[in-house]
């Protein structure tokens, strides 16, 4: 028990995808100028996360992996060069399913996410939590929870972004430095207050 | 010919993927900590969107409208296993640095979004020009953030020392934050900064005017 909270824990605030490995930037900046669509794009993020890396753990372990195919009588089969289709693949369709369920059932979170749903499959986050998954052979509660961290540590830095860009508005930014340019710093800052966390 | 040339030069400096159109910044702060595997991902960057932008472009006639992310990226895929599975051959060392960067050049938004907007309308040898241009774009972001990273940060280019550090009896002390995450927003805020200073077009409008009258009252 103690082990998968400590991975929250690192997946959330250590080793926070946007600011500790740059992941999901693109989406990152140009939707955090709001913190009522950062909290609908924040929770879309977290459910994917954490549907996905337990799914694409399952396709590579019983799919892709060297010698897993054994199952099927084919066990000198090494199919993981196949890895960046599947998962991209896996990612793109489950986008897909979560929009259509969510369409026919709970229409309110449908229409509050709007865009953002099928934005995520090419949000690099998402796809980045696969790999990682992959590249540190985590298992299947591992990468459960591995999925709810790393989804809510992006999740959060995305609606503290969004505060801070909120008031960033009424301030006086040097000219060249309006927009993109101050956030980027204001990023750095962020990331740079995340780190404090690397000694828990 | 000229026509080609403003497609090649424009995306450099005055339309730049990463400091003007906002995108393929993940892997732009990611793997810039030192010189040589930003090189390397600048190469496998630059060729996936010149080649995808070619390959996507031969293919827009056929490629039906309401399936083609889905086409685009299966097309992006393949070429960047190929990249993956070339780099793996002969660079090992240095794949292993970049690790999950080069899968994430799939979800890099320069190549997908240069073959939304350009490649589904233009020839093939256009589309393979405006995907090197826009590579080449990024690979100047990434080069400067790069040399920057690993000289104040390590002291060294490529590996080879530039200043001697004092550890080494030299006159330089390392200043180690250049090579954690942070510095990496910082360089590119400034290089936006500078780039916007020197170019004036492209500076972004304040979404709330402050009044100079205002605030002389305020104080």
């Amino acid at each position: 028990m103690e082990a998968y909270a400590s991975l929250f824990v690192q997946a959330a605030f250590v080793e926070n995808l946007a600011l500790a490995f740059f992941l999901g930037m693109c989406t990152f900046l140009a939707v955090s100028k709001r913190v009522e669509t950062a909290i609908g794009l924040g929770l879309a993020v977290i459910v994917i996360q954490v549907i996905t890396v337990p799914v694409n753990h399952l396709i590579f372990k019983y799919l892709l992996a060297d010698g897993a195919l054994a199952w099927a009588g084919l066990p000198n089969v090494d199919l993981s060069f196949l890895g960046l289709v599947s998962y991209i693949g896996v990612i793109a369709a489950l986008v897909q399913i979560l929009e259509m369920t969510l369409d026919r059932f709970v229409p309110k979170l449908y229409n509050a996410l709007g865009i953002f749903l099928p934005l995520i499959t090419v949000n690099c986050a998402i796809l980045g939590g696969t790999l990682f998954m992959v590249e540190r052979q985590y298992n299947l509660p591992e990468s459960v929870v591995y999925g709810i961290g790393s989804g809510a540590g992006w999740a959060i830095a995305l609606i503290a972004l969004a505060g801070i860009r909120e008031k960033l508005k009424y301030s006086d930014v040097p000219d060249g430095l309006q927009g993109l340019g101050i956030a980027f710093i204001i990023v750095g800052l962020m990331s740079l207050s995340f780190m404090g966390f690397s000694g828990i | 010919m000229s026509e080609a040339r403003t497609v090649l030069i424009d995306p450099l400096v005055d339309n730049n993927p990463v400091t003007l159109q906002m995108l393929g910044i993940c892997s732009a702060l990611a793997v810039t900590t030192s010189l040589l595997p930003a090189l390397l991902m600048c190469v496998a960057l630059t060729s996936v969107a010149a080649l995808a932008g070619a390959a996507i472009s031969a293919l827009r006639h056929r490629i039906p409208n309401n399936i083609r992310i889905i086409v685009h990226m299966t097309i992006i895929a393949s070429l960047v296993i190929l990249v993956d599975q070339l780099l793996k051959a002969y660079a090992f060392e240095t794949s292993k640095q970049l690790s999950v960067f080069v899968g994430l050049i799939i979800t890099n938004c320069i190549v997908l979004g240069r073959a939304e907007a350009f490649a589904m309308k233009n020839g093939v040898v256009m589309s393979f020009i405006d995907g090197l241009g826009n590579g080449l774009g990024y690979s100047i972001i990434l080069i400067a953030v790069a040399t920057l990273r690993e000289l104040f940060g390590a002291g060294t280019l490529l590996g080879y020392p530039v200043f001697e550090l004092t550890s080494n009896g030299g006159w330089y002390v390392a200043n180690g934050l250049m090579l954690l995450p942070p510095s990496a927003f910082f360089i590119i805020g400034l290089l936006i900064w500078g780039i916007r200073t020197w170019r004036k077009q492209q500076v972004e409008k304040p979404e709330y005017q402050i009044h100079e009258v205002h605030r002389t009252e305020v104080f």
